[in-house]
């Protein structure tokens, strides 16, 4: 009677203890991003760790992009994941201030990939010194342009500001609009903005402007904005681009109405979408405009999190640093159409990639971008500005005097 | 016998007192009874958030951290505002021109009011934009004012004229949303005059035709006062409607271009929760400055319904 009590406990207690280690193996992942070949980059990630990590039991969310970016900050404090997407730089900010990301300093430390690989992209990781995340992907920003249209005006891919402002000429004159865009959204005008800027100005300039140390009145801003002036009356860009989505305004582009895009990489499947073969369209880094200013780029990264409420950090941590390996970030990114941030993964065997990867690995700084360097407030006022400024040029003082203003109440 | 008579009487008081409180009280109770899941959830949902709103307005928060107080900060800021001036700007557009849906619910409703074959299928038609999403007529509209292939292009284009495109400029792009708007309310407000138009007394038509009153002045003196309640009902609906838009605004332009075609609903939406705000404090005081507004509409439909009631009694 006494013995078979016992076991009853030890049993009991054991059970107790099975049941504890399953749930320390349960491994949750919030991803933001169920497009086609997004999902399925992540999802064979994925797979590679549970092959690898047979004990963990990982549980995915894919969530809508948009979606996401308002779930976080109820899910963070409420029912956290173990691991999360979101995005470095500036955007981390509020999460990493308020103390809802966990420091992985010492995984950036101990890592054998995180330590040697990732020198690059790690000054965008890091806040107050640490490091909060292991970005997955970048790519590269510039001017994507319709070859076809440029041979058939004789149009050579320029390399400096005048010759860009002459190529836009010889465009117009053929009755075709030099640049799409579409504005709607406003980011895209950002693109343009952050390219002008760090072209006319530099990346010291775009980072001590995007951390309030410049004012937009302050001269050189106001060059950044003259030499707009010069691309909107010269290269004029599509009307009505206020209206139009970015992938809206692809369709300027497809029907050969307008030559060029300043975009993203992940543009290029949109263009393939509408129809554009692989031959009609190439990539060109934006021209310089101050001659002899060291070349920056733009290259957003995507990375996860570990939330500081996360119930299972140890296989959260597995997970980051098993995601750093330059293998699985070369499979993943040739299915994305992007750029590995380990600078050991081979890249994919696509132009595209082999341009960005060029344009990006050879620049001398990487801004991550307008909206993503400075803080969300004034992103949104200042790419409303920079709407407002490509439909109203003559309004500049103004609007410049307005962001002033809202730059010094956020910087405060 | 009287002795009898007497015991009952204890009898019966003693069982009158012996009943509980509740039985005493029964009738008094049971309408709060039957009331209060609603008074219990209209006061966690409805009262309460509006106490919270001018609380957090007196302080700065990111809907993460600490939150600061700021006292008036918020208002004195929001008086500083440009964008806030433009989407009050642009609530009063819409409070004006959205009550064109009234008189136009009308005409459409004594078009529709009479005796032709197939007339059910009309008034359902002309109610069908009611029942469609607000976010599905945003769409469409959108379609419609889309300059490059939309049908304002094409009517443009039969005049050879470049067309305007309504949403991308400041000019224009709050009443483009208002148009958009107004086409379901103006269904919503055919279907309330439809229903009043009912119980228009057929004698008193009758009687005014007997002395003499026809057209417009049938219209305003025998018709128009017995359409009363509907007027009122759809009066109230448009202006509540007009002030809190906000789905058409999101789905046709983000308020864009540039913050031109902002109200103030989507002006705090985007300060509190989109995904480059979450000024809590901000966006609250732009609630607060909201709800002041309603608040005067509100409380006048409250006080003429009051009247009313008292009136008919």
């Amino acid at each position: 009677m006494k013995s078979l009590l016992k076991s009853t406990i030890i049993a009991a207690a054991a059970a107790a203890l099975m049941t504890g280690t399953a749930s320390a193996g349960d491994l949750v992942i919030n991803f933001d991003d169920p497009n086609p070949a997004p999902k399925a980059g992540f999802e064979a990630a994925v797979e590679a760790f549970k092959k690898a990590n047979p004990d963990v039991n990982v549980t995915v969310n894919i969530n809508d992009r948009e979606a996401h970016k308002t779930a976080i900050r109820n899910f963070l404090s409420a029912d956290a994941p173990d691991v999360t997407a979101w995005y470095p730089g500036n955007r981390m900010a509020p999460f990493v201030d308020a103390g809802q990301f966990e420091d992985i300093s010492d995984l950036w430390a101990s890592d054998p990939n995180l330590s040697t690989s990732f020198e690059a992209i790690k000054p965008t990781m890091t806040r107050d010194g640490k490091q909060w995340g292991v970005p997955y992907s970048y790519y590269q920003w510039g001017i994507y342009y319709r070859k076809d249209i440029f041979d058939d005006n004789n149009v050579s891919v320029p390399a400096t500001w005048d010759e860009l402002l002459t190529a836009c000429d010889t465009l117009k004159e053929a009755g075709v609009t030099p640049f799409t865009i579409g504005t709607k959204f406003l980011w895209t005008a950002a693109g343009v903005f952050d390219y002008l800027n760090l072209r006319t100005n530099g990346y010291e300039v775009h980072n001590d402007l995007t951390a309030g140390k410049v004012k937009y009145t302050d001269p050189r801003i106001k060059e950044t904005f003259a030499n707009w002036q010069t691309m909107l009356e010269r290269c004029s860009f599509v009307d009505n681009h206020a209206t139009m989505s970015w992938q809206d305004a692809v369709a300027p582009f497809a029907k050969g109405e307008a030559a060029m895009y300043v975009m993203g990489n992940f543009a290029v499947a949109a263009f393939k979408d509408a129809g554009l073969t692989e031959d009609q369209i190439d990539y060109f880094q934006f021209p310089e405009i101050t001659p002899g200013l060291a070349r920056a780029e733009e290259a957003p990264a995507d990375a996860l999190f570990i939330p500081s409420n996360a119930k299972n950090k140890e296989d959260a941590k597995k997970f980051l640093s098993f995601i750093a390996q330059p293998e699985i970030q070369a499979e993943w990114n040739k299915t994305i159409g992007q750029l590995p941030p380990n600078s050991k993964s081979e890249i994919a065997d696509d132009k595209f990639i082999q341009k960005g990867f060029e344009t990006v690995s050879t620049a001398s700084g990487l801004a991550q971008f307008y909206d993503r360097d400075a803080p969300a407030e004034m992103a949104k006022a200042g790419m409303e500005g920079f709407q407002e400024f490509m439909v109203k040029p003559d309004r500049l003082d103004a609007i410049l005097e307005r962001l002033d203003k809202i730059q010094a109440r956020v910087y405060e | 016998m009287s002795t009898v008579e007497s015991t009952d009487n204890a009898d019966i008081v003693a069982a009158v007192d012996n009943r509980s409180w509740f039985r005493k009280n029964r009738l008094a109770i049971a309408p709060w009874l039957f009331l209060a899941p609603a008074i219990i959830f209209f006061l966690i949902y409805v009262i309460l958030p509006i106490f919270q709103s001018i609380w957090i307005s007196f302080y700065e928060w990111d809907g993460l951290g600490e939150a600061t107080w700021l006292g008036l900060g918020n208002y004195i800021e929001l008086l500083d505002d440009d964008r806030f001036y433009t989407s009050l700007w642009n609530n009063l557009l819409w409070l004006f021109l959205f009550l064109l849906a009234v008189p136009a619910g009308l005409f459409i409703a004594l078009f529709l009011n009479q005796t032709v074959f197939g007339m059910r299928l009309y008034k359902s038609l002309f109610f069908f934009p009611f029942v469609i999403s607000q976010v599905v007529v945003g769409l469409i509209f959108t379609w419609f004012y889309n300059p490059n292939f939309g049908i304002v292009a094409e009517i443009w284009g039969w005049f050879d004229a470049s067309p305007p495109s309504i949403l991308g400029d400041e000019r224009y792009v709050t009443y483009g949303i208002i148009f958009a708007g107004l086409w379901p309310q103006i269904a919503y407000c055919m279907i309330l005059y439809l229903t009043g138009l009912n119980n228009v007394s057929p004698d008193q038509v009758e009687a005014g035709r007997l002395d003499g009153a026809k057209g417009w002045k049938m219209l305003w003196y025998v018709i128009l006062p017995q359409l009363w309640p509907a007027t009122f009902l759809a009066i109230v609906v448009t202006v509540i409607g007009a002030l809190r838009s906000f789905d058409m605004i999101a789905i046709m332009t983000q308020g864009g271009p540039y913050g031109s075609s902002n109200v103030l609903s989507y002006f705090m939406y985007e300060q509190a929760l989109s995904e480059y705000g979450f000024r809590m404090g901000y966006g609250s005081a732009i609630a607060v400055v909201l709800f002041l507004i309603m608040l005067v509409f509100i409380s006048y439909f409250l006080w003429s319904m009051y009247q009313e009631e008292k009136g008919g009694h």
